[in-house]
């Protein structure tokens, strides 16, 4: 017998276990690897089971978006078209749309980049995911449609990350190409800060302070993630109230035709 | 033939050539129930109804749906944002796997305390493990088609678990997977098979039922039905309270789904799968935690997969194991302290299951799984030669005539 591939399955099955051993622990090295981040929870608009998302704030986020994140960061699930829910008209968003060019196929069959139209999805920043490491010296930047839901707290998480740059400790060594944030976990991260005073200028008046700023685009991306969510609360509201009544006209019923069994 | 005797002509016609409407009338109308249900035994309609829904919203959901590794997770965002009311057909199919759960254990652990796994009812206990085990597949399968990175990666720690079998194990996953990752044929046969599973249950159920029928409900005292005095007919007593039952229900399931939608969820599944990046921490839903707190309390990856598979099939086999011939646990004072102990070890082992593996945590959940055993293995075909039972009550009818409902006649006992 040749031993050799007896062997290798060896190797092969130490391998694999120590994998999937990882993928089991790998729980413990995060844990162990930093203490607990705690961030500051804020009182958002759209919390709690009445809450509302607060229009001005949103358009404000979309401000921010456009002028700071939107360099770097996409926002392909969402359609120019859902900017109606956010009280955008119809002109507003086809001119939104349009300062954006998407590619397409003329009559003779070649690509052809032609204005974007309220019906597209958002144009990414970058052609595909290499590219957009390469532009960022190898860090990507995630995509923005789903980040309040894909974050655990979402909300306050984002608001954090954003105020979140800080001097760095002393003893704390800073590699080229990161950053120095007290709420990311393990604390250096690829992207350089983004808001600074005055970053955007409001038309509305609102003063653009960091927080003021961080505030606006997570009530901004937090639609963005759940569209949703105005017409589930309200809609939840209506099927508990319709669910507590029939639940009460059951229990009556019930006590109603088990009452000669329970006085017999 | 039935005694049924129906007005309508129709009826009557189409019930002489076939007899469903005796049938339904026999099972569901007049059908003898034991009078003095408490309300753990509203759980086995609701278990019922709740797969009912599973199977309504999951075909709607499948007729938009893409099992495709580039557009599965899109597929299911366009639900969530451009089908009509797409966002609550899926946020009750997600939230309803997760209630499913909570009505099937509650119903499982009703059986174990009141004996309901006793003969004659070996074969429904059985029946209805078989149905807990085929729940777990199709929940598993289901939790990969949105295609997050949860999906991803609990797929990939689960199916290899099968690579922990000696000599064909490899073999196994590759033929599993379809492949030698977890990758699109994976995402189809998963589809296909999640599709396909749950009229399995159906099935199943339906078996599950007849059983049932064939003796009829246990009850809280656990003694034979003696004759008609000791049972209602199902209609409308059971009817009613299995409707407010479902109230009640329904009133906390519309709670998670419109207000809390994504509480028994990972943010993580809302990040695409990507087989370059690992998650910090890789959990299974919660229904899971208690067989994942088992696998890793084994230091040895085959010896965790066979008490993991383990505690399962015990299960299987219960109604051999209890030796008692005393259903009901109000009649056996020391194993209803040893249930309690139980159903206290199986929530600590669902939290051990989400914690991360190391310490205390280890050494617990390796406790917390000899204990489970030993409860199944030793207690339970020993404990009779040691437990000294109450005296057992001469016939259901004795404590209901004693003036209380059988809601209140539970508590009653209870107090005593």
């Amino acid at each position: 017998m040749n031993a050799k591939p007896y062997w290798f399955k060896i190797k092969r099955f130490i391998i694999q276990s120590c994998t999937i051993l990882s993928l089991f622990f790998s729980s413990q090295i995060c844990f162990a690897a930093g203490e607990k981040i705690t961030f500051p929870k804020l009182d958002w608009s759209f919390s709690g089971i009445t809450g509302t998302f607060d229009r001005a704030s949103q358009q404000r986020g979309l401000q921010v978006y456009k002028e700071v994140c939107a360099g770097c960061h996409g926002m392909r699930l969402l359609a120019y078209r859902n900017l109606k829910a956010i009280g955008y008209n119809d002109d507003e968003i086809k001119a939104f749309a349009s300062e954006n060019s998407v590619n397409t196929l003329n009559d003779d069959g070649e690509v052809v980049e032609r204005e974007a139209r309220p019906s597209d999805k958002f144009v990414s920043p970058y052609p595909n995911e290499q590219a957009a490491r390469v532009a960022n010296g190898g860090a990507y930047p995630p995509d923005l449609s789903l980040i309040v839901k894909a974050r655990s707290d979402g909300a306050n998480y984002l608001h954090a990350l954003l105020t979140g740059y800080v001097d760095a400790p002393a003893e704390q060594k800073i590699p080229d190409g990161m950053y120095y944030n007290k709420y990311y976990p393990g604390k250096l991260i690829g992207m350089p800060q983004p808001l600074y005073e005055d970053g955007v200028e409001y038309s509305d008046g609102t003063k653009a302070t960091p927080n003021q700023m961080a505030k606006d685009v997570t009530a901004f991306l937090a639609w963005a993630a759940e569209p949703e969510m105005e017409d589930r609360k309200r809609l939840g509201i209506s099927v508990i109230l319709f669910l507590l009544v029939l639940t009460l006209l059951s229990y009556l019923a019930m006590k109603q035709i088990w009452a000669p069994i329970k006085n017999r | 033939m039935s005694k049924a005797k129906f007005k309508n002509p129709v009826v009557k016609w189409i019930d002489h050539r076939l007899p469903i409407f005796s049938f339904m009338d026999h099972e569901l109308n007049h059908y003898p129930t034991p009078k003095n249900l408490n309300y753990f035994w509203n759980f086995g309609s609701l278990a019922g109804i709740a797969l009912v829904t599973m199977i309504i919203t999951g075909i709607v959901l499948s007729m938009n749906y893409t099992a495709h590794v580039d557009y599965a997770f899109d597929s299911v965002e366009r639900i969530m944002r451009d089908v009509n009311h797409g966002w609550l057909i899926r946020y009750i199919h997600m939230n309803g796997a997760s209630f499913f759960f909570i009505v099937v254990y509650i119903h499982i652990f009703r059986g174990l305390y009141y004996g309901s796994y006793k003969a004659p009812r070996e074969l429904l206990w059985i029946l209805g493990v078989l149905i807990l085990l085929l729940m777990m597949a199709t929940a598993f399968m289901g939790y990969v088609l949105p295609w997050g990175q949860m999906s991803f990666w609990g797929a990939t720690v689960i199916t290899n678990l099968f690579s922990a079998i000696p000599l064909v194990g490899e073999s196994i996953v590759t033929w599993l997977w379809g492949g030698f990752s977890v990758d699109n044929s994976t995402l189809n046969r998963f589809f296909s098979l999640h599709f396909v599973l749950p009229f399995v249950i159906v099935g199943v159920v339906i078996l599950h039922l007849v059983a049932l029928h064939r003796f009829g409900s246990n009850n809280p005292i656990g003694i034979d039905v003696k004759g008609t005095q000791d049972t209602l007919p199902f209609n409308p007593y059971y009817t009613i309270k299995d409707l407010f039952g479902l109230g009640v229900f329904l009133t906390i399931f519309a709670a998670a789904v419109f207000f809390f939608p994504n509480f028994m969820g990972h943010p993580d599944n809302y990040i695409e799968a990507n087989p370059m990046v690992t998650p910090a921490h890789i959990v299974p839903e919660w229904y899971f935690l208690p067989f994942y707190a088992i696998l890793r309390a084994i230091p040895d990856k085959l010896g965790g997969v066979l008490f993991m598979f383990g505690s399962i099939a015990v299960l299987f086999v219960i109604p051999w194991l209890d030796r008692s011939s005393v259903r009901s646990s109000q009649f056996r004072p020391i194993f209803k302290i040893f249930f309690w102990i139980l159903l206290a070890d199986c929530v600590l082992l669902g939290y051990l299951g989400a914690m991360p593996a190391e310490g205390i945590y280890v050494i617990l959940s390796r406790i917390a799984t000899a204990y489970y055993f030993f409860h199944f293995l030793i207690l339970f075909p020993l404990l009779p030669y040691i437990e000294k039972t109450k005296p057992l009550p001469i016939s259901i009818s004795e404590p209901v005539l004693s003036g209380s409902s059988p809601a209140s006649a539970f508590a009653f006992r209870e107090k005593k």
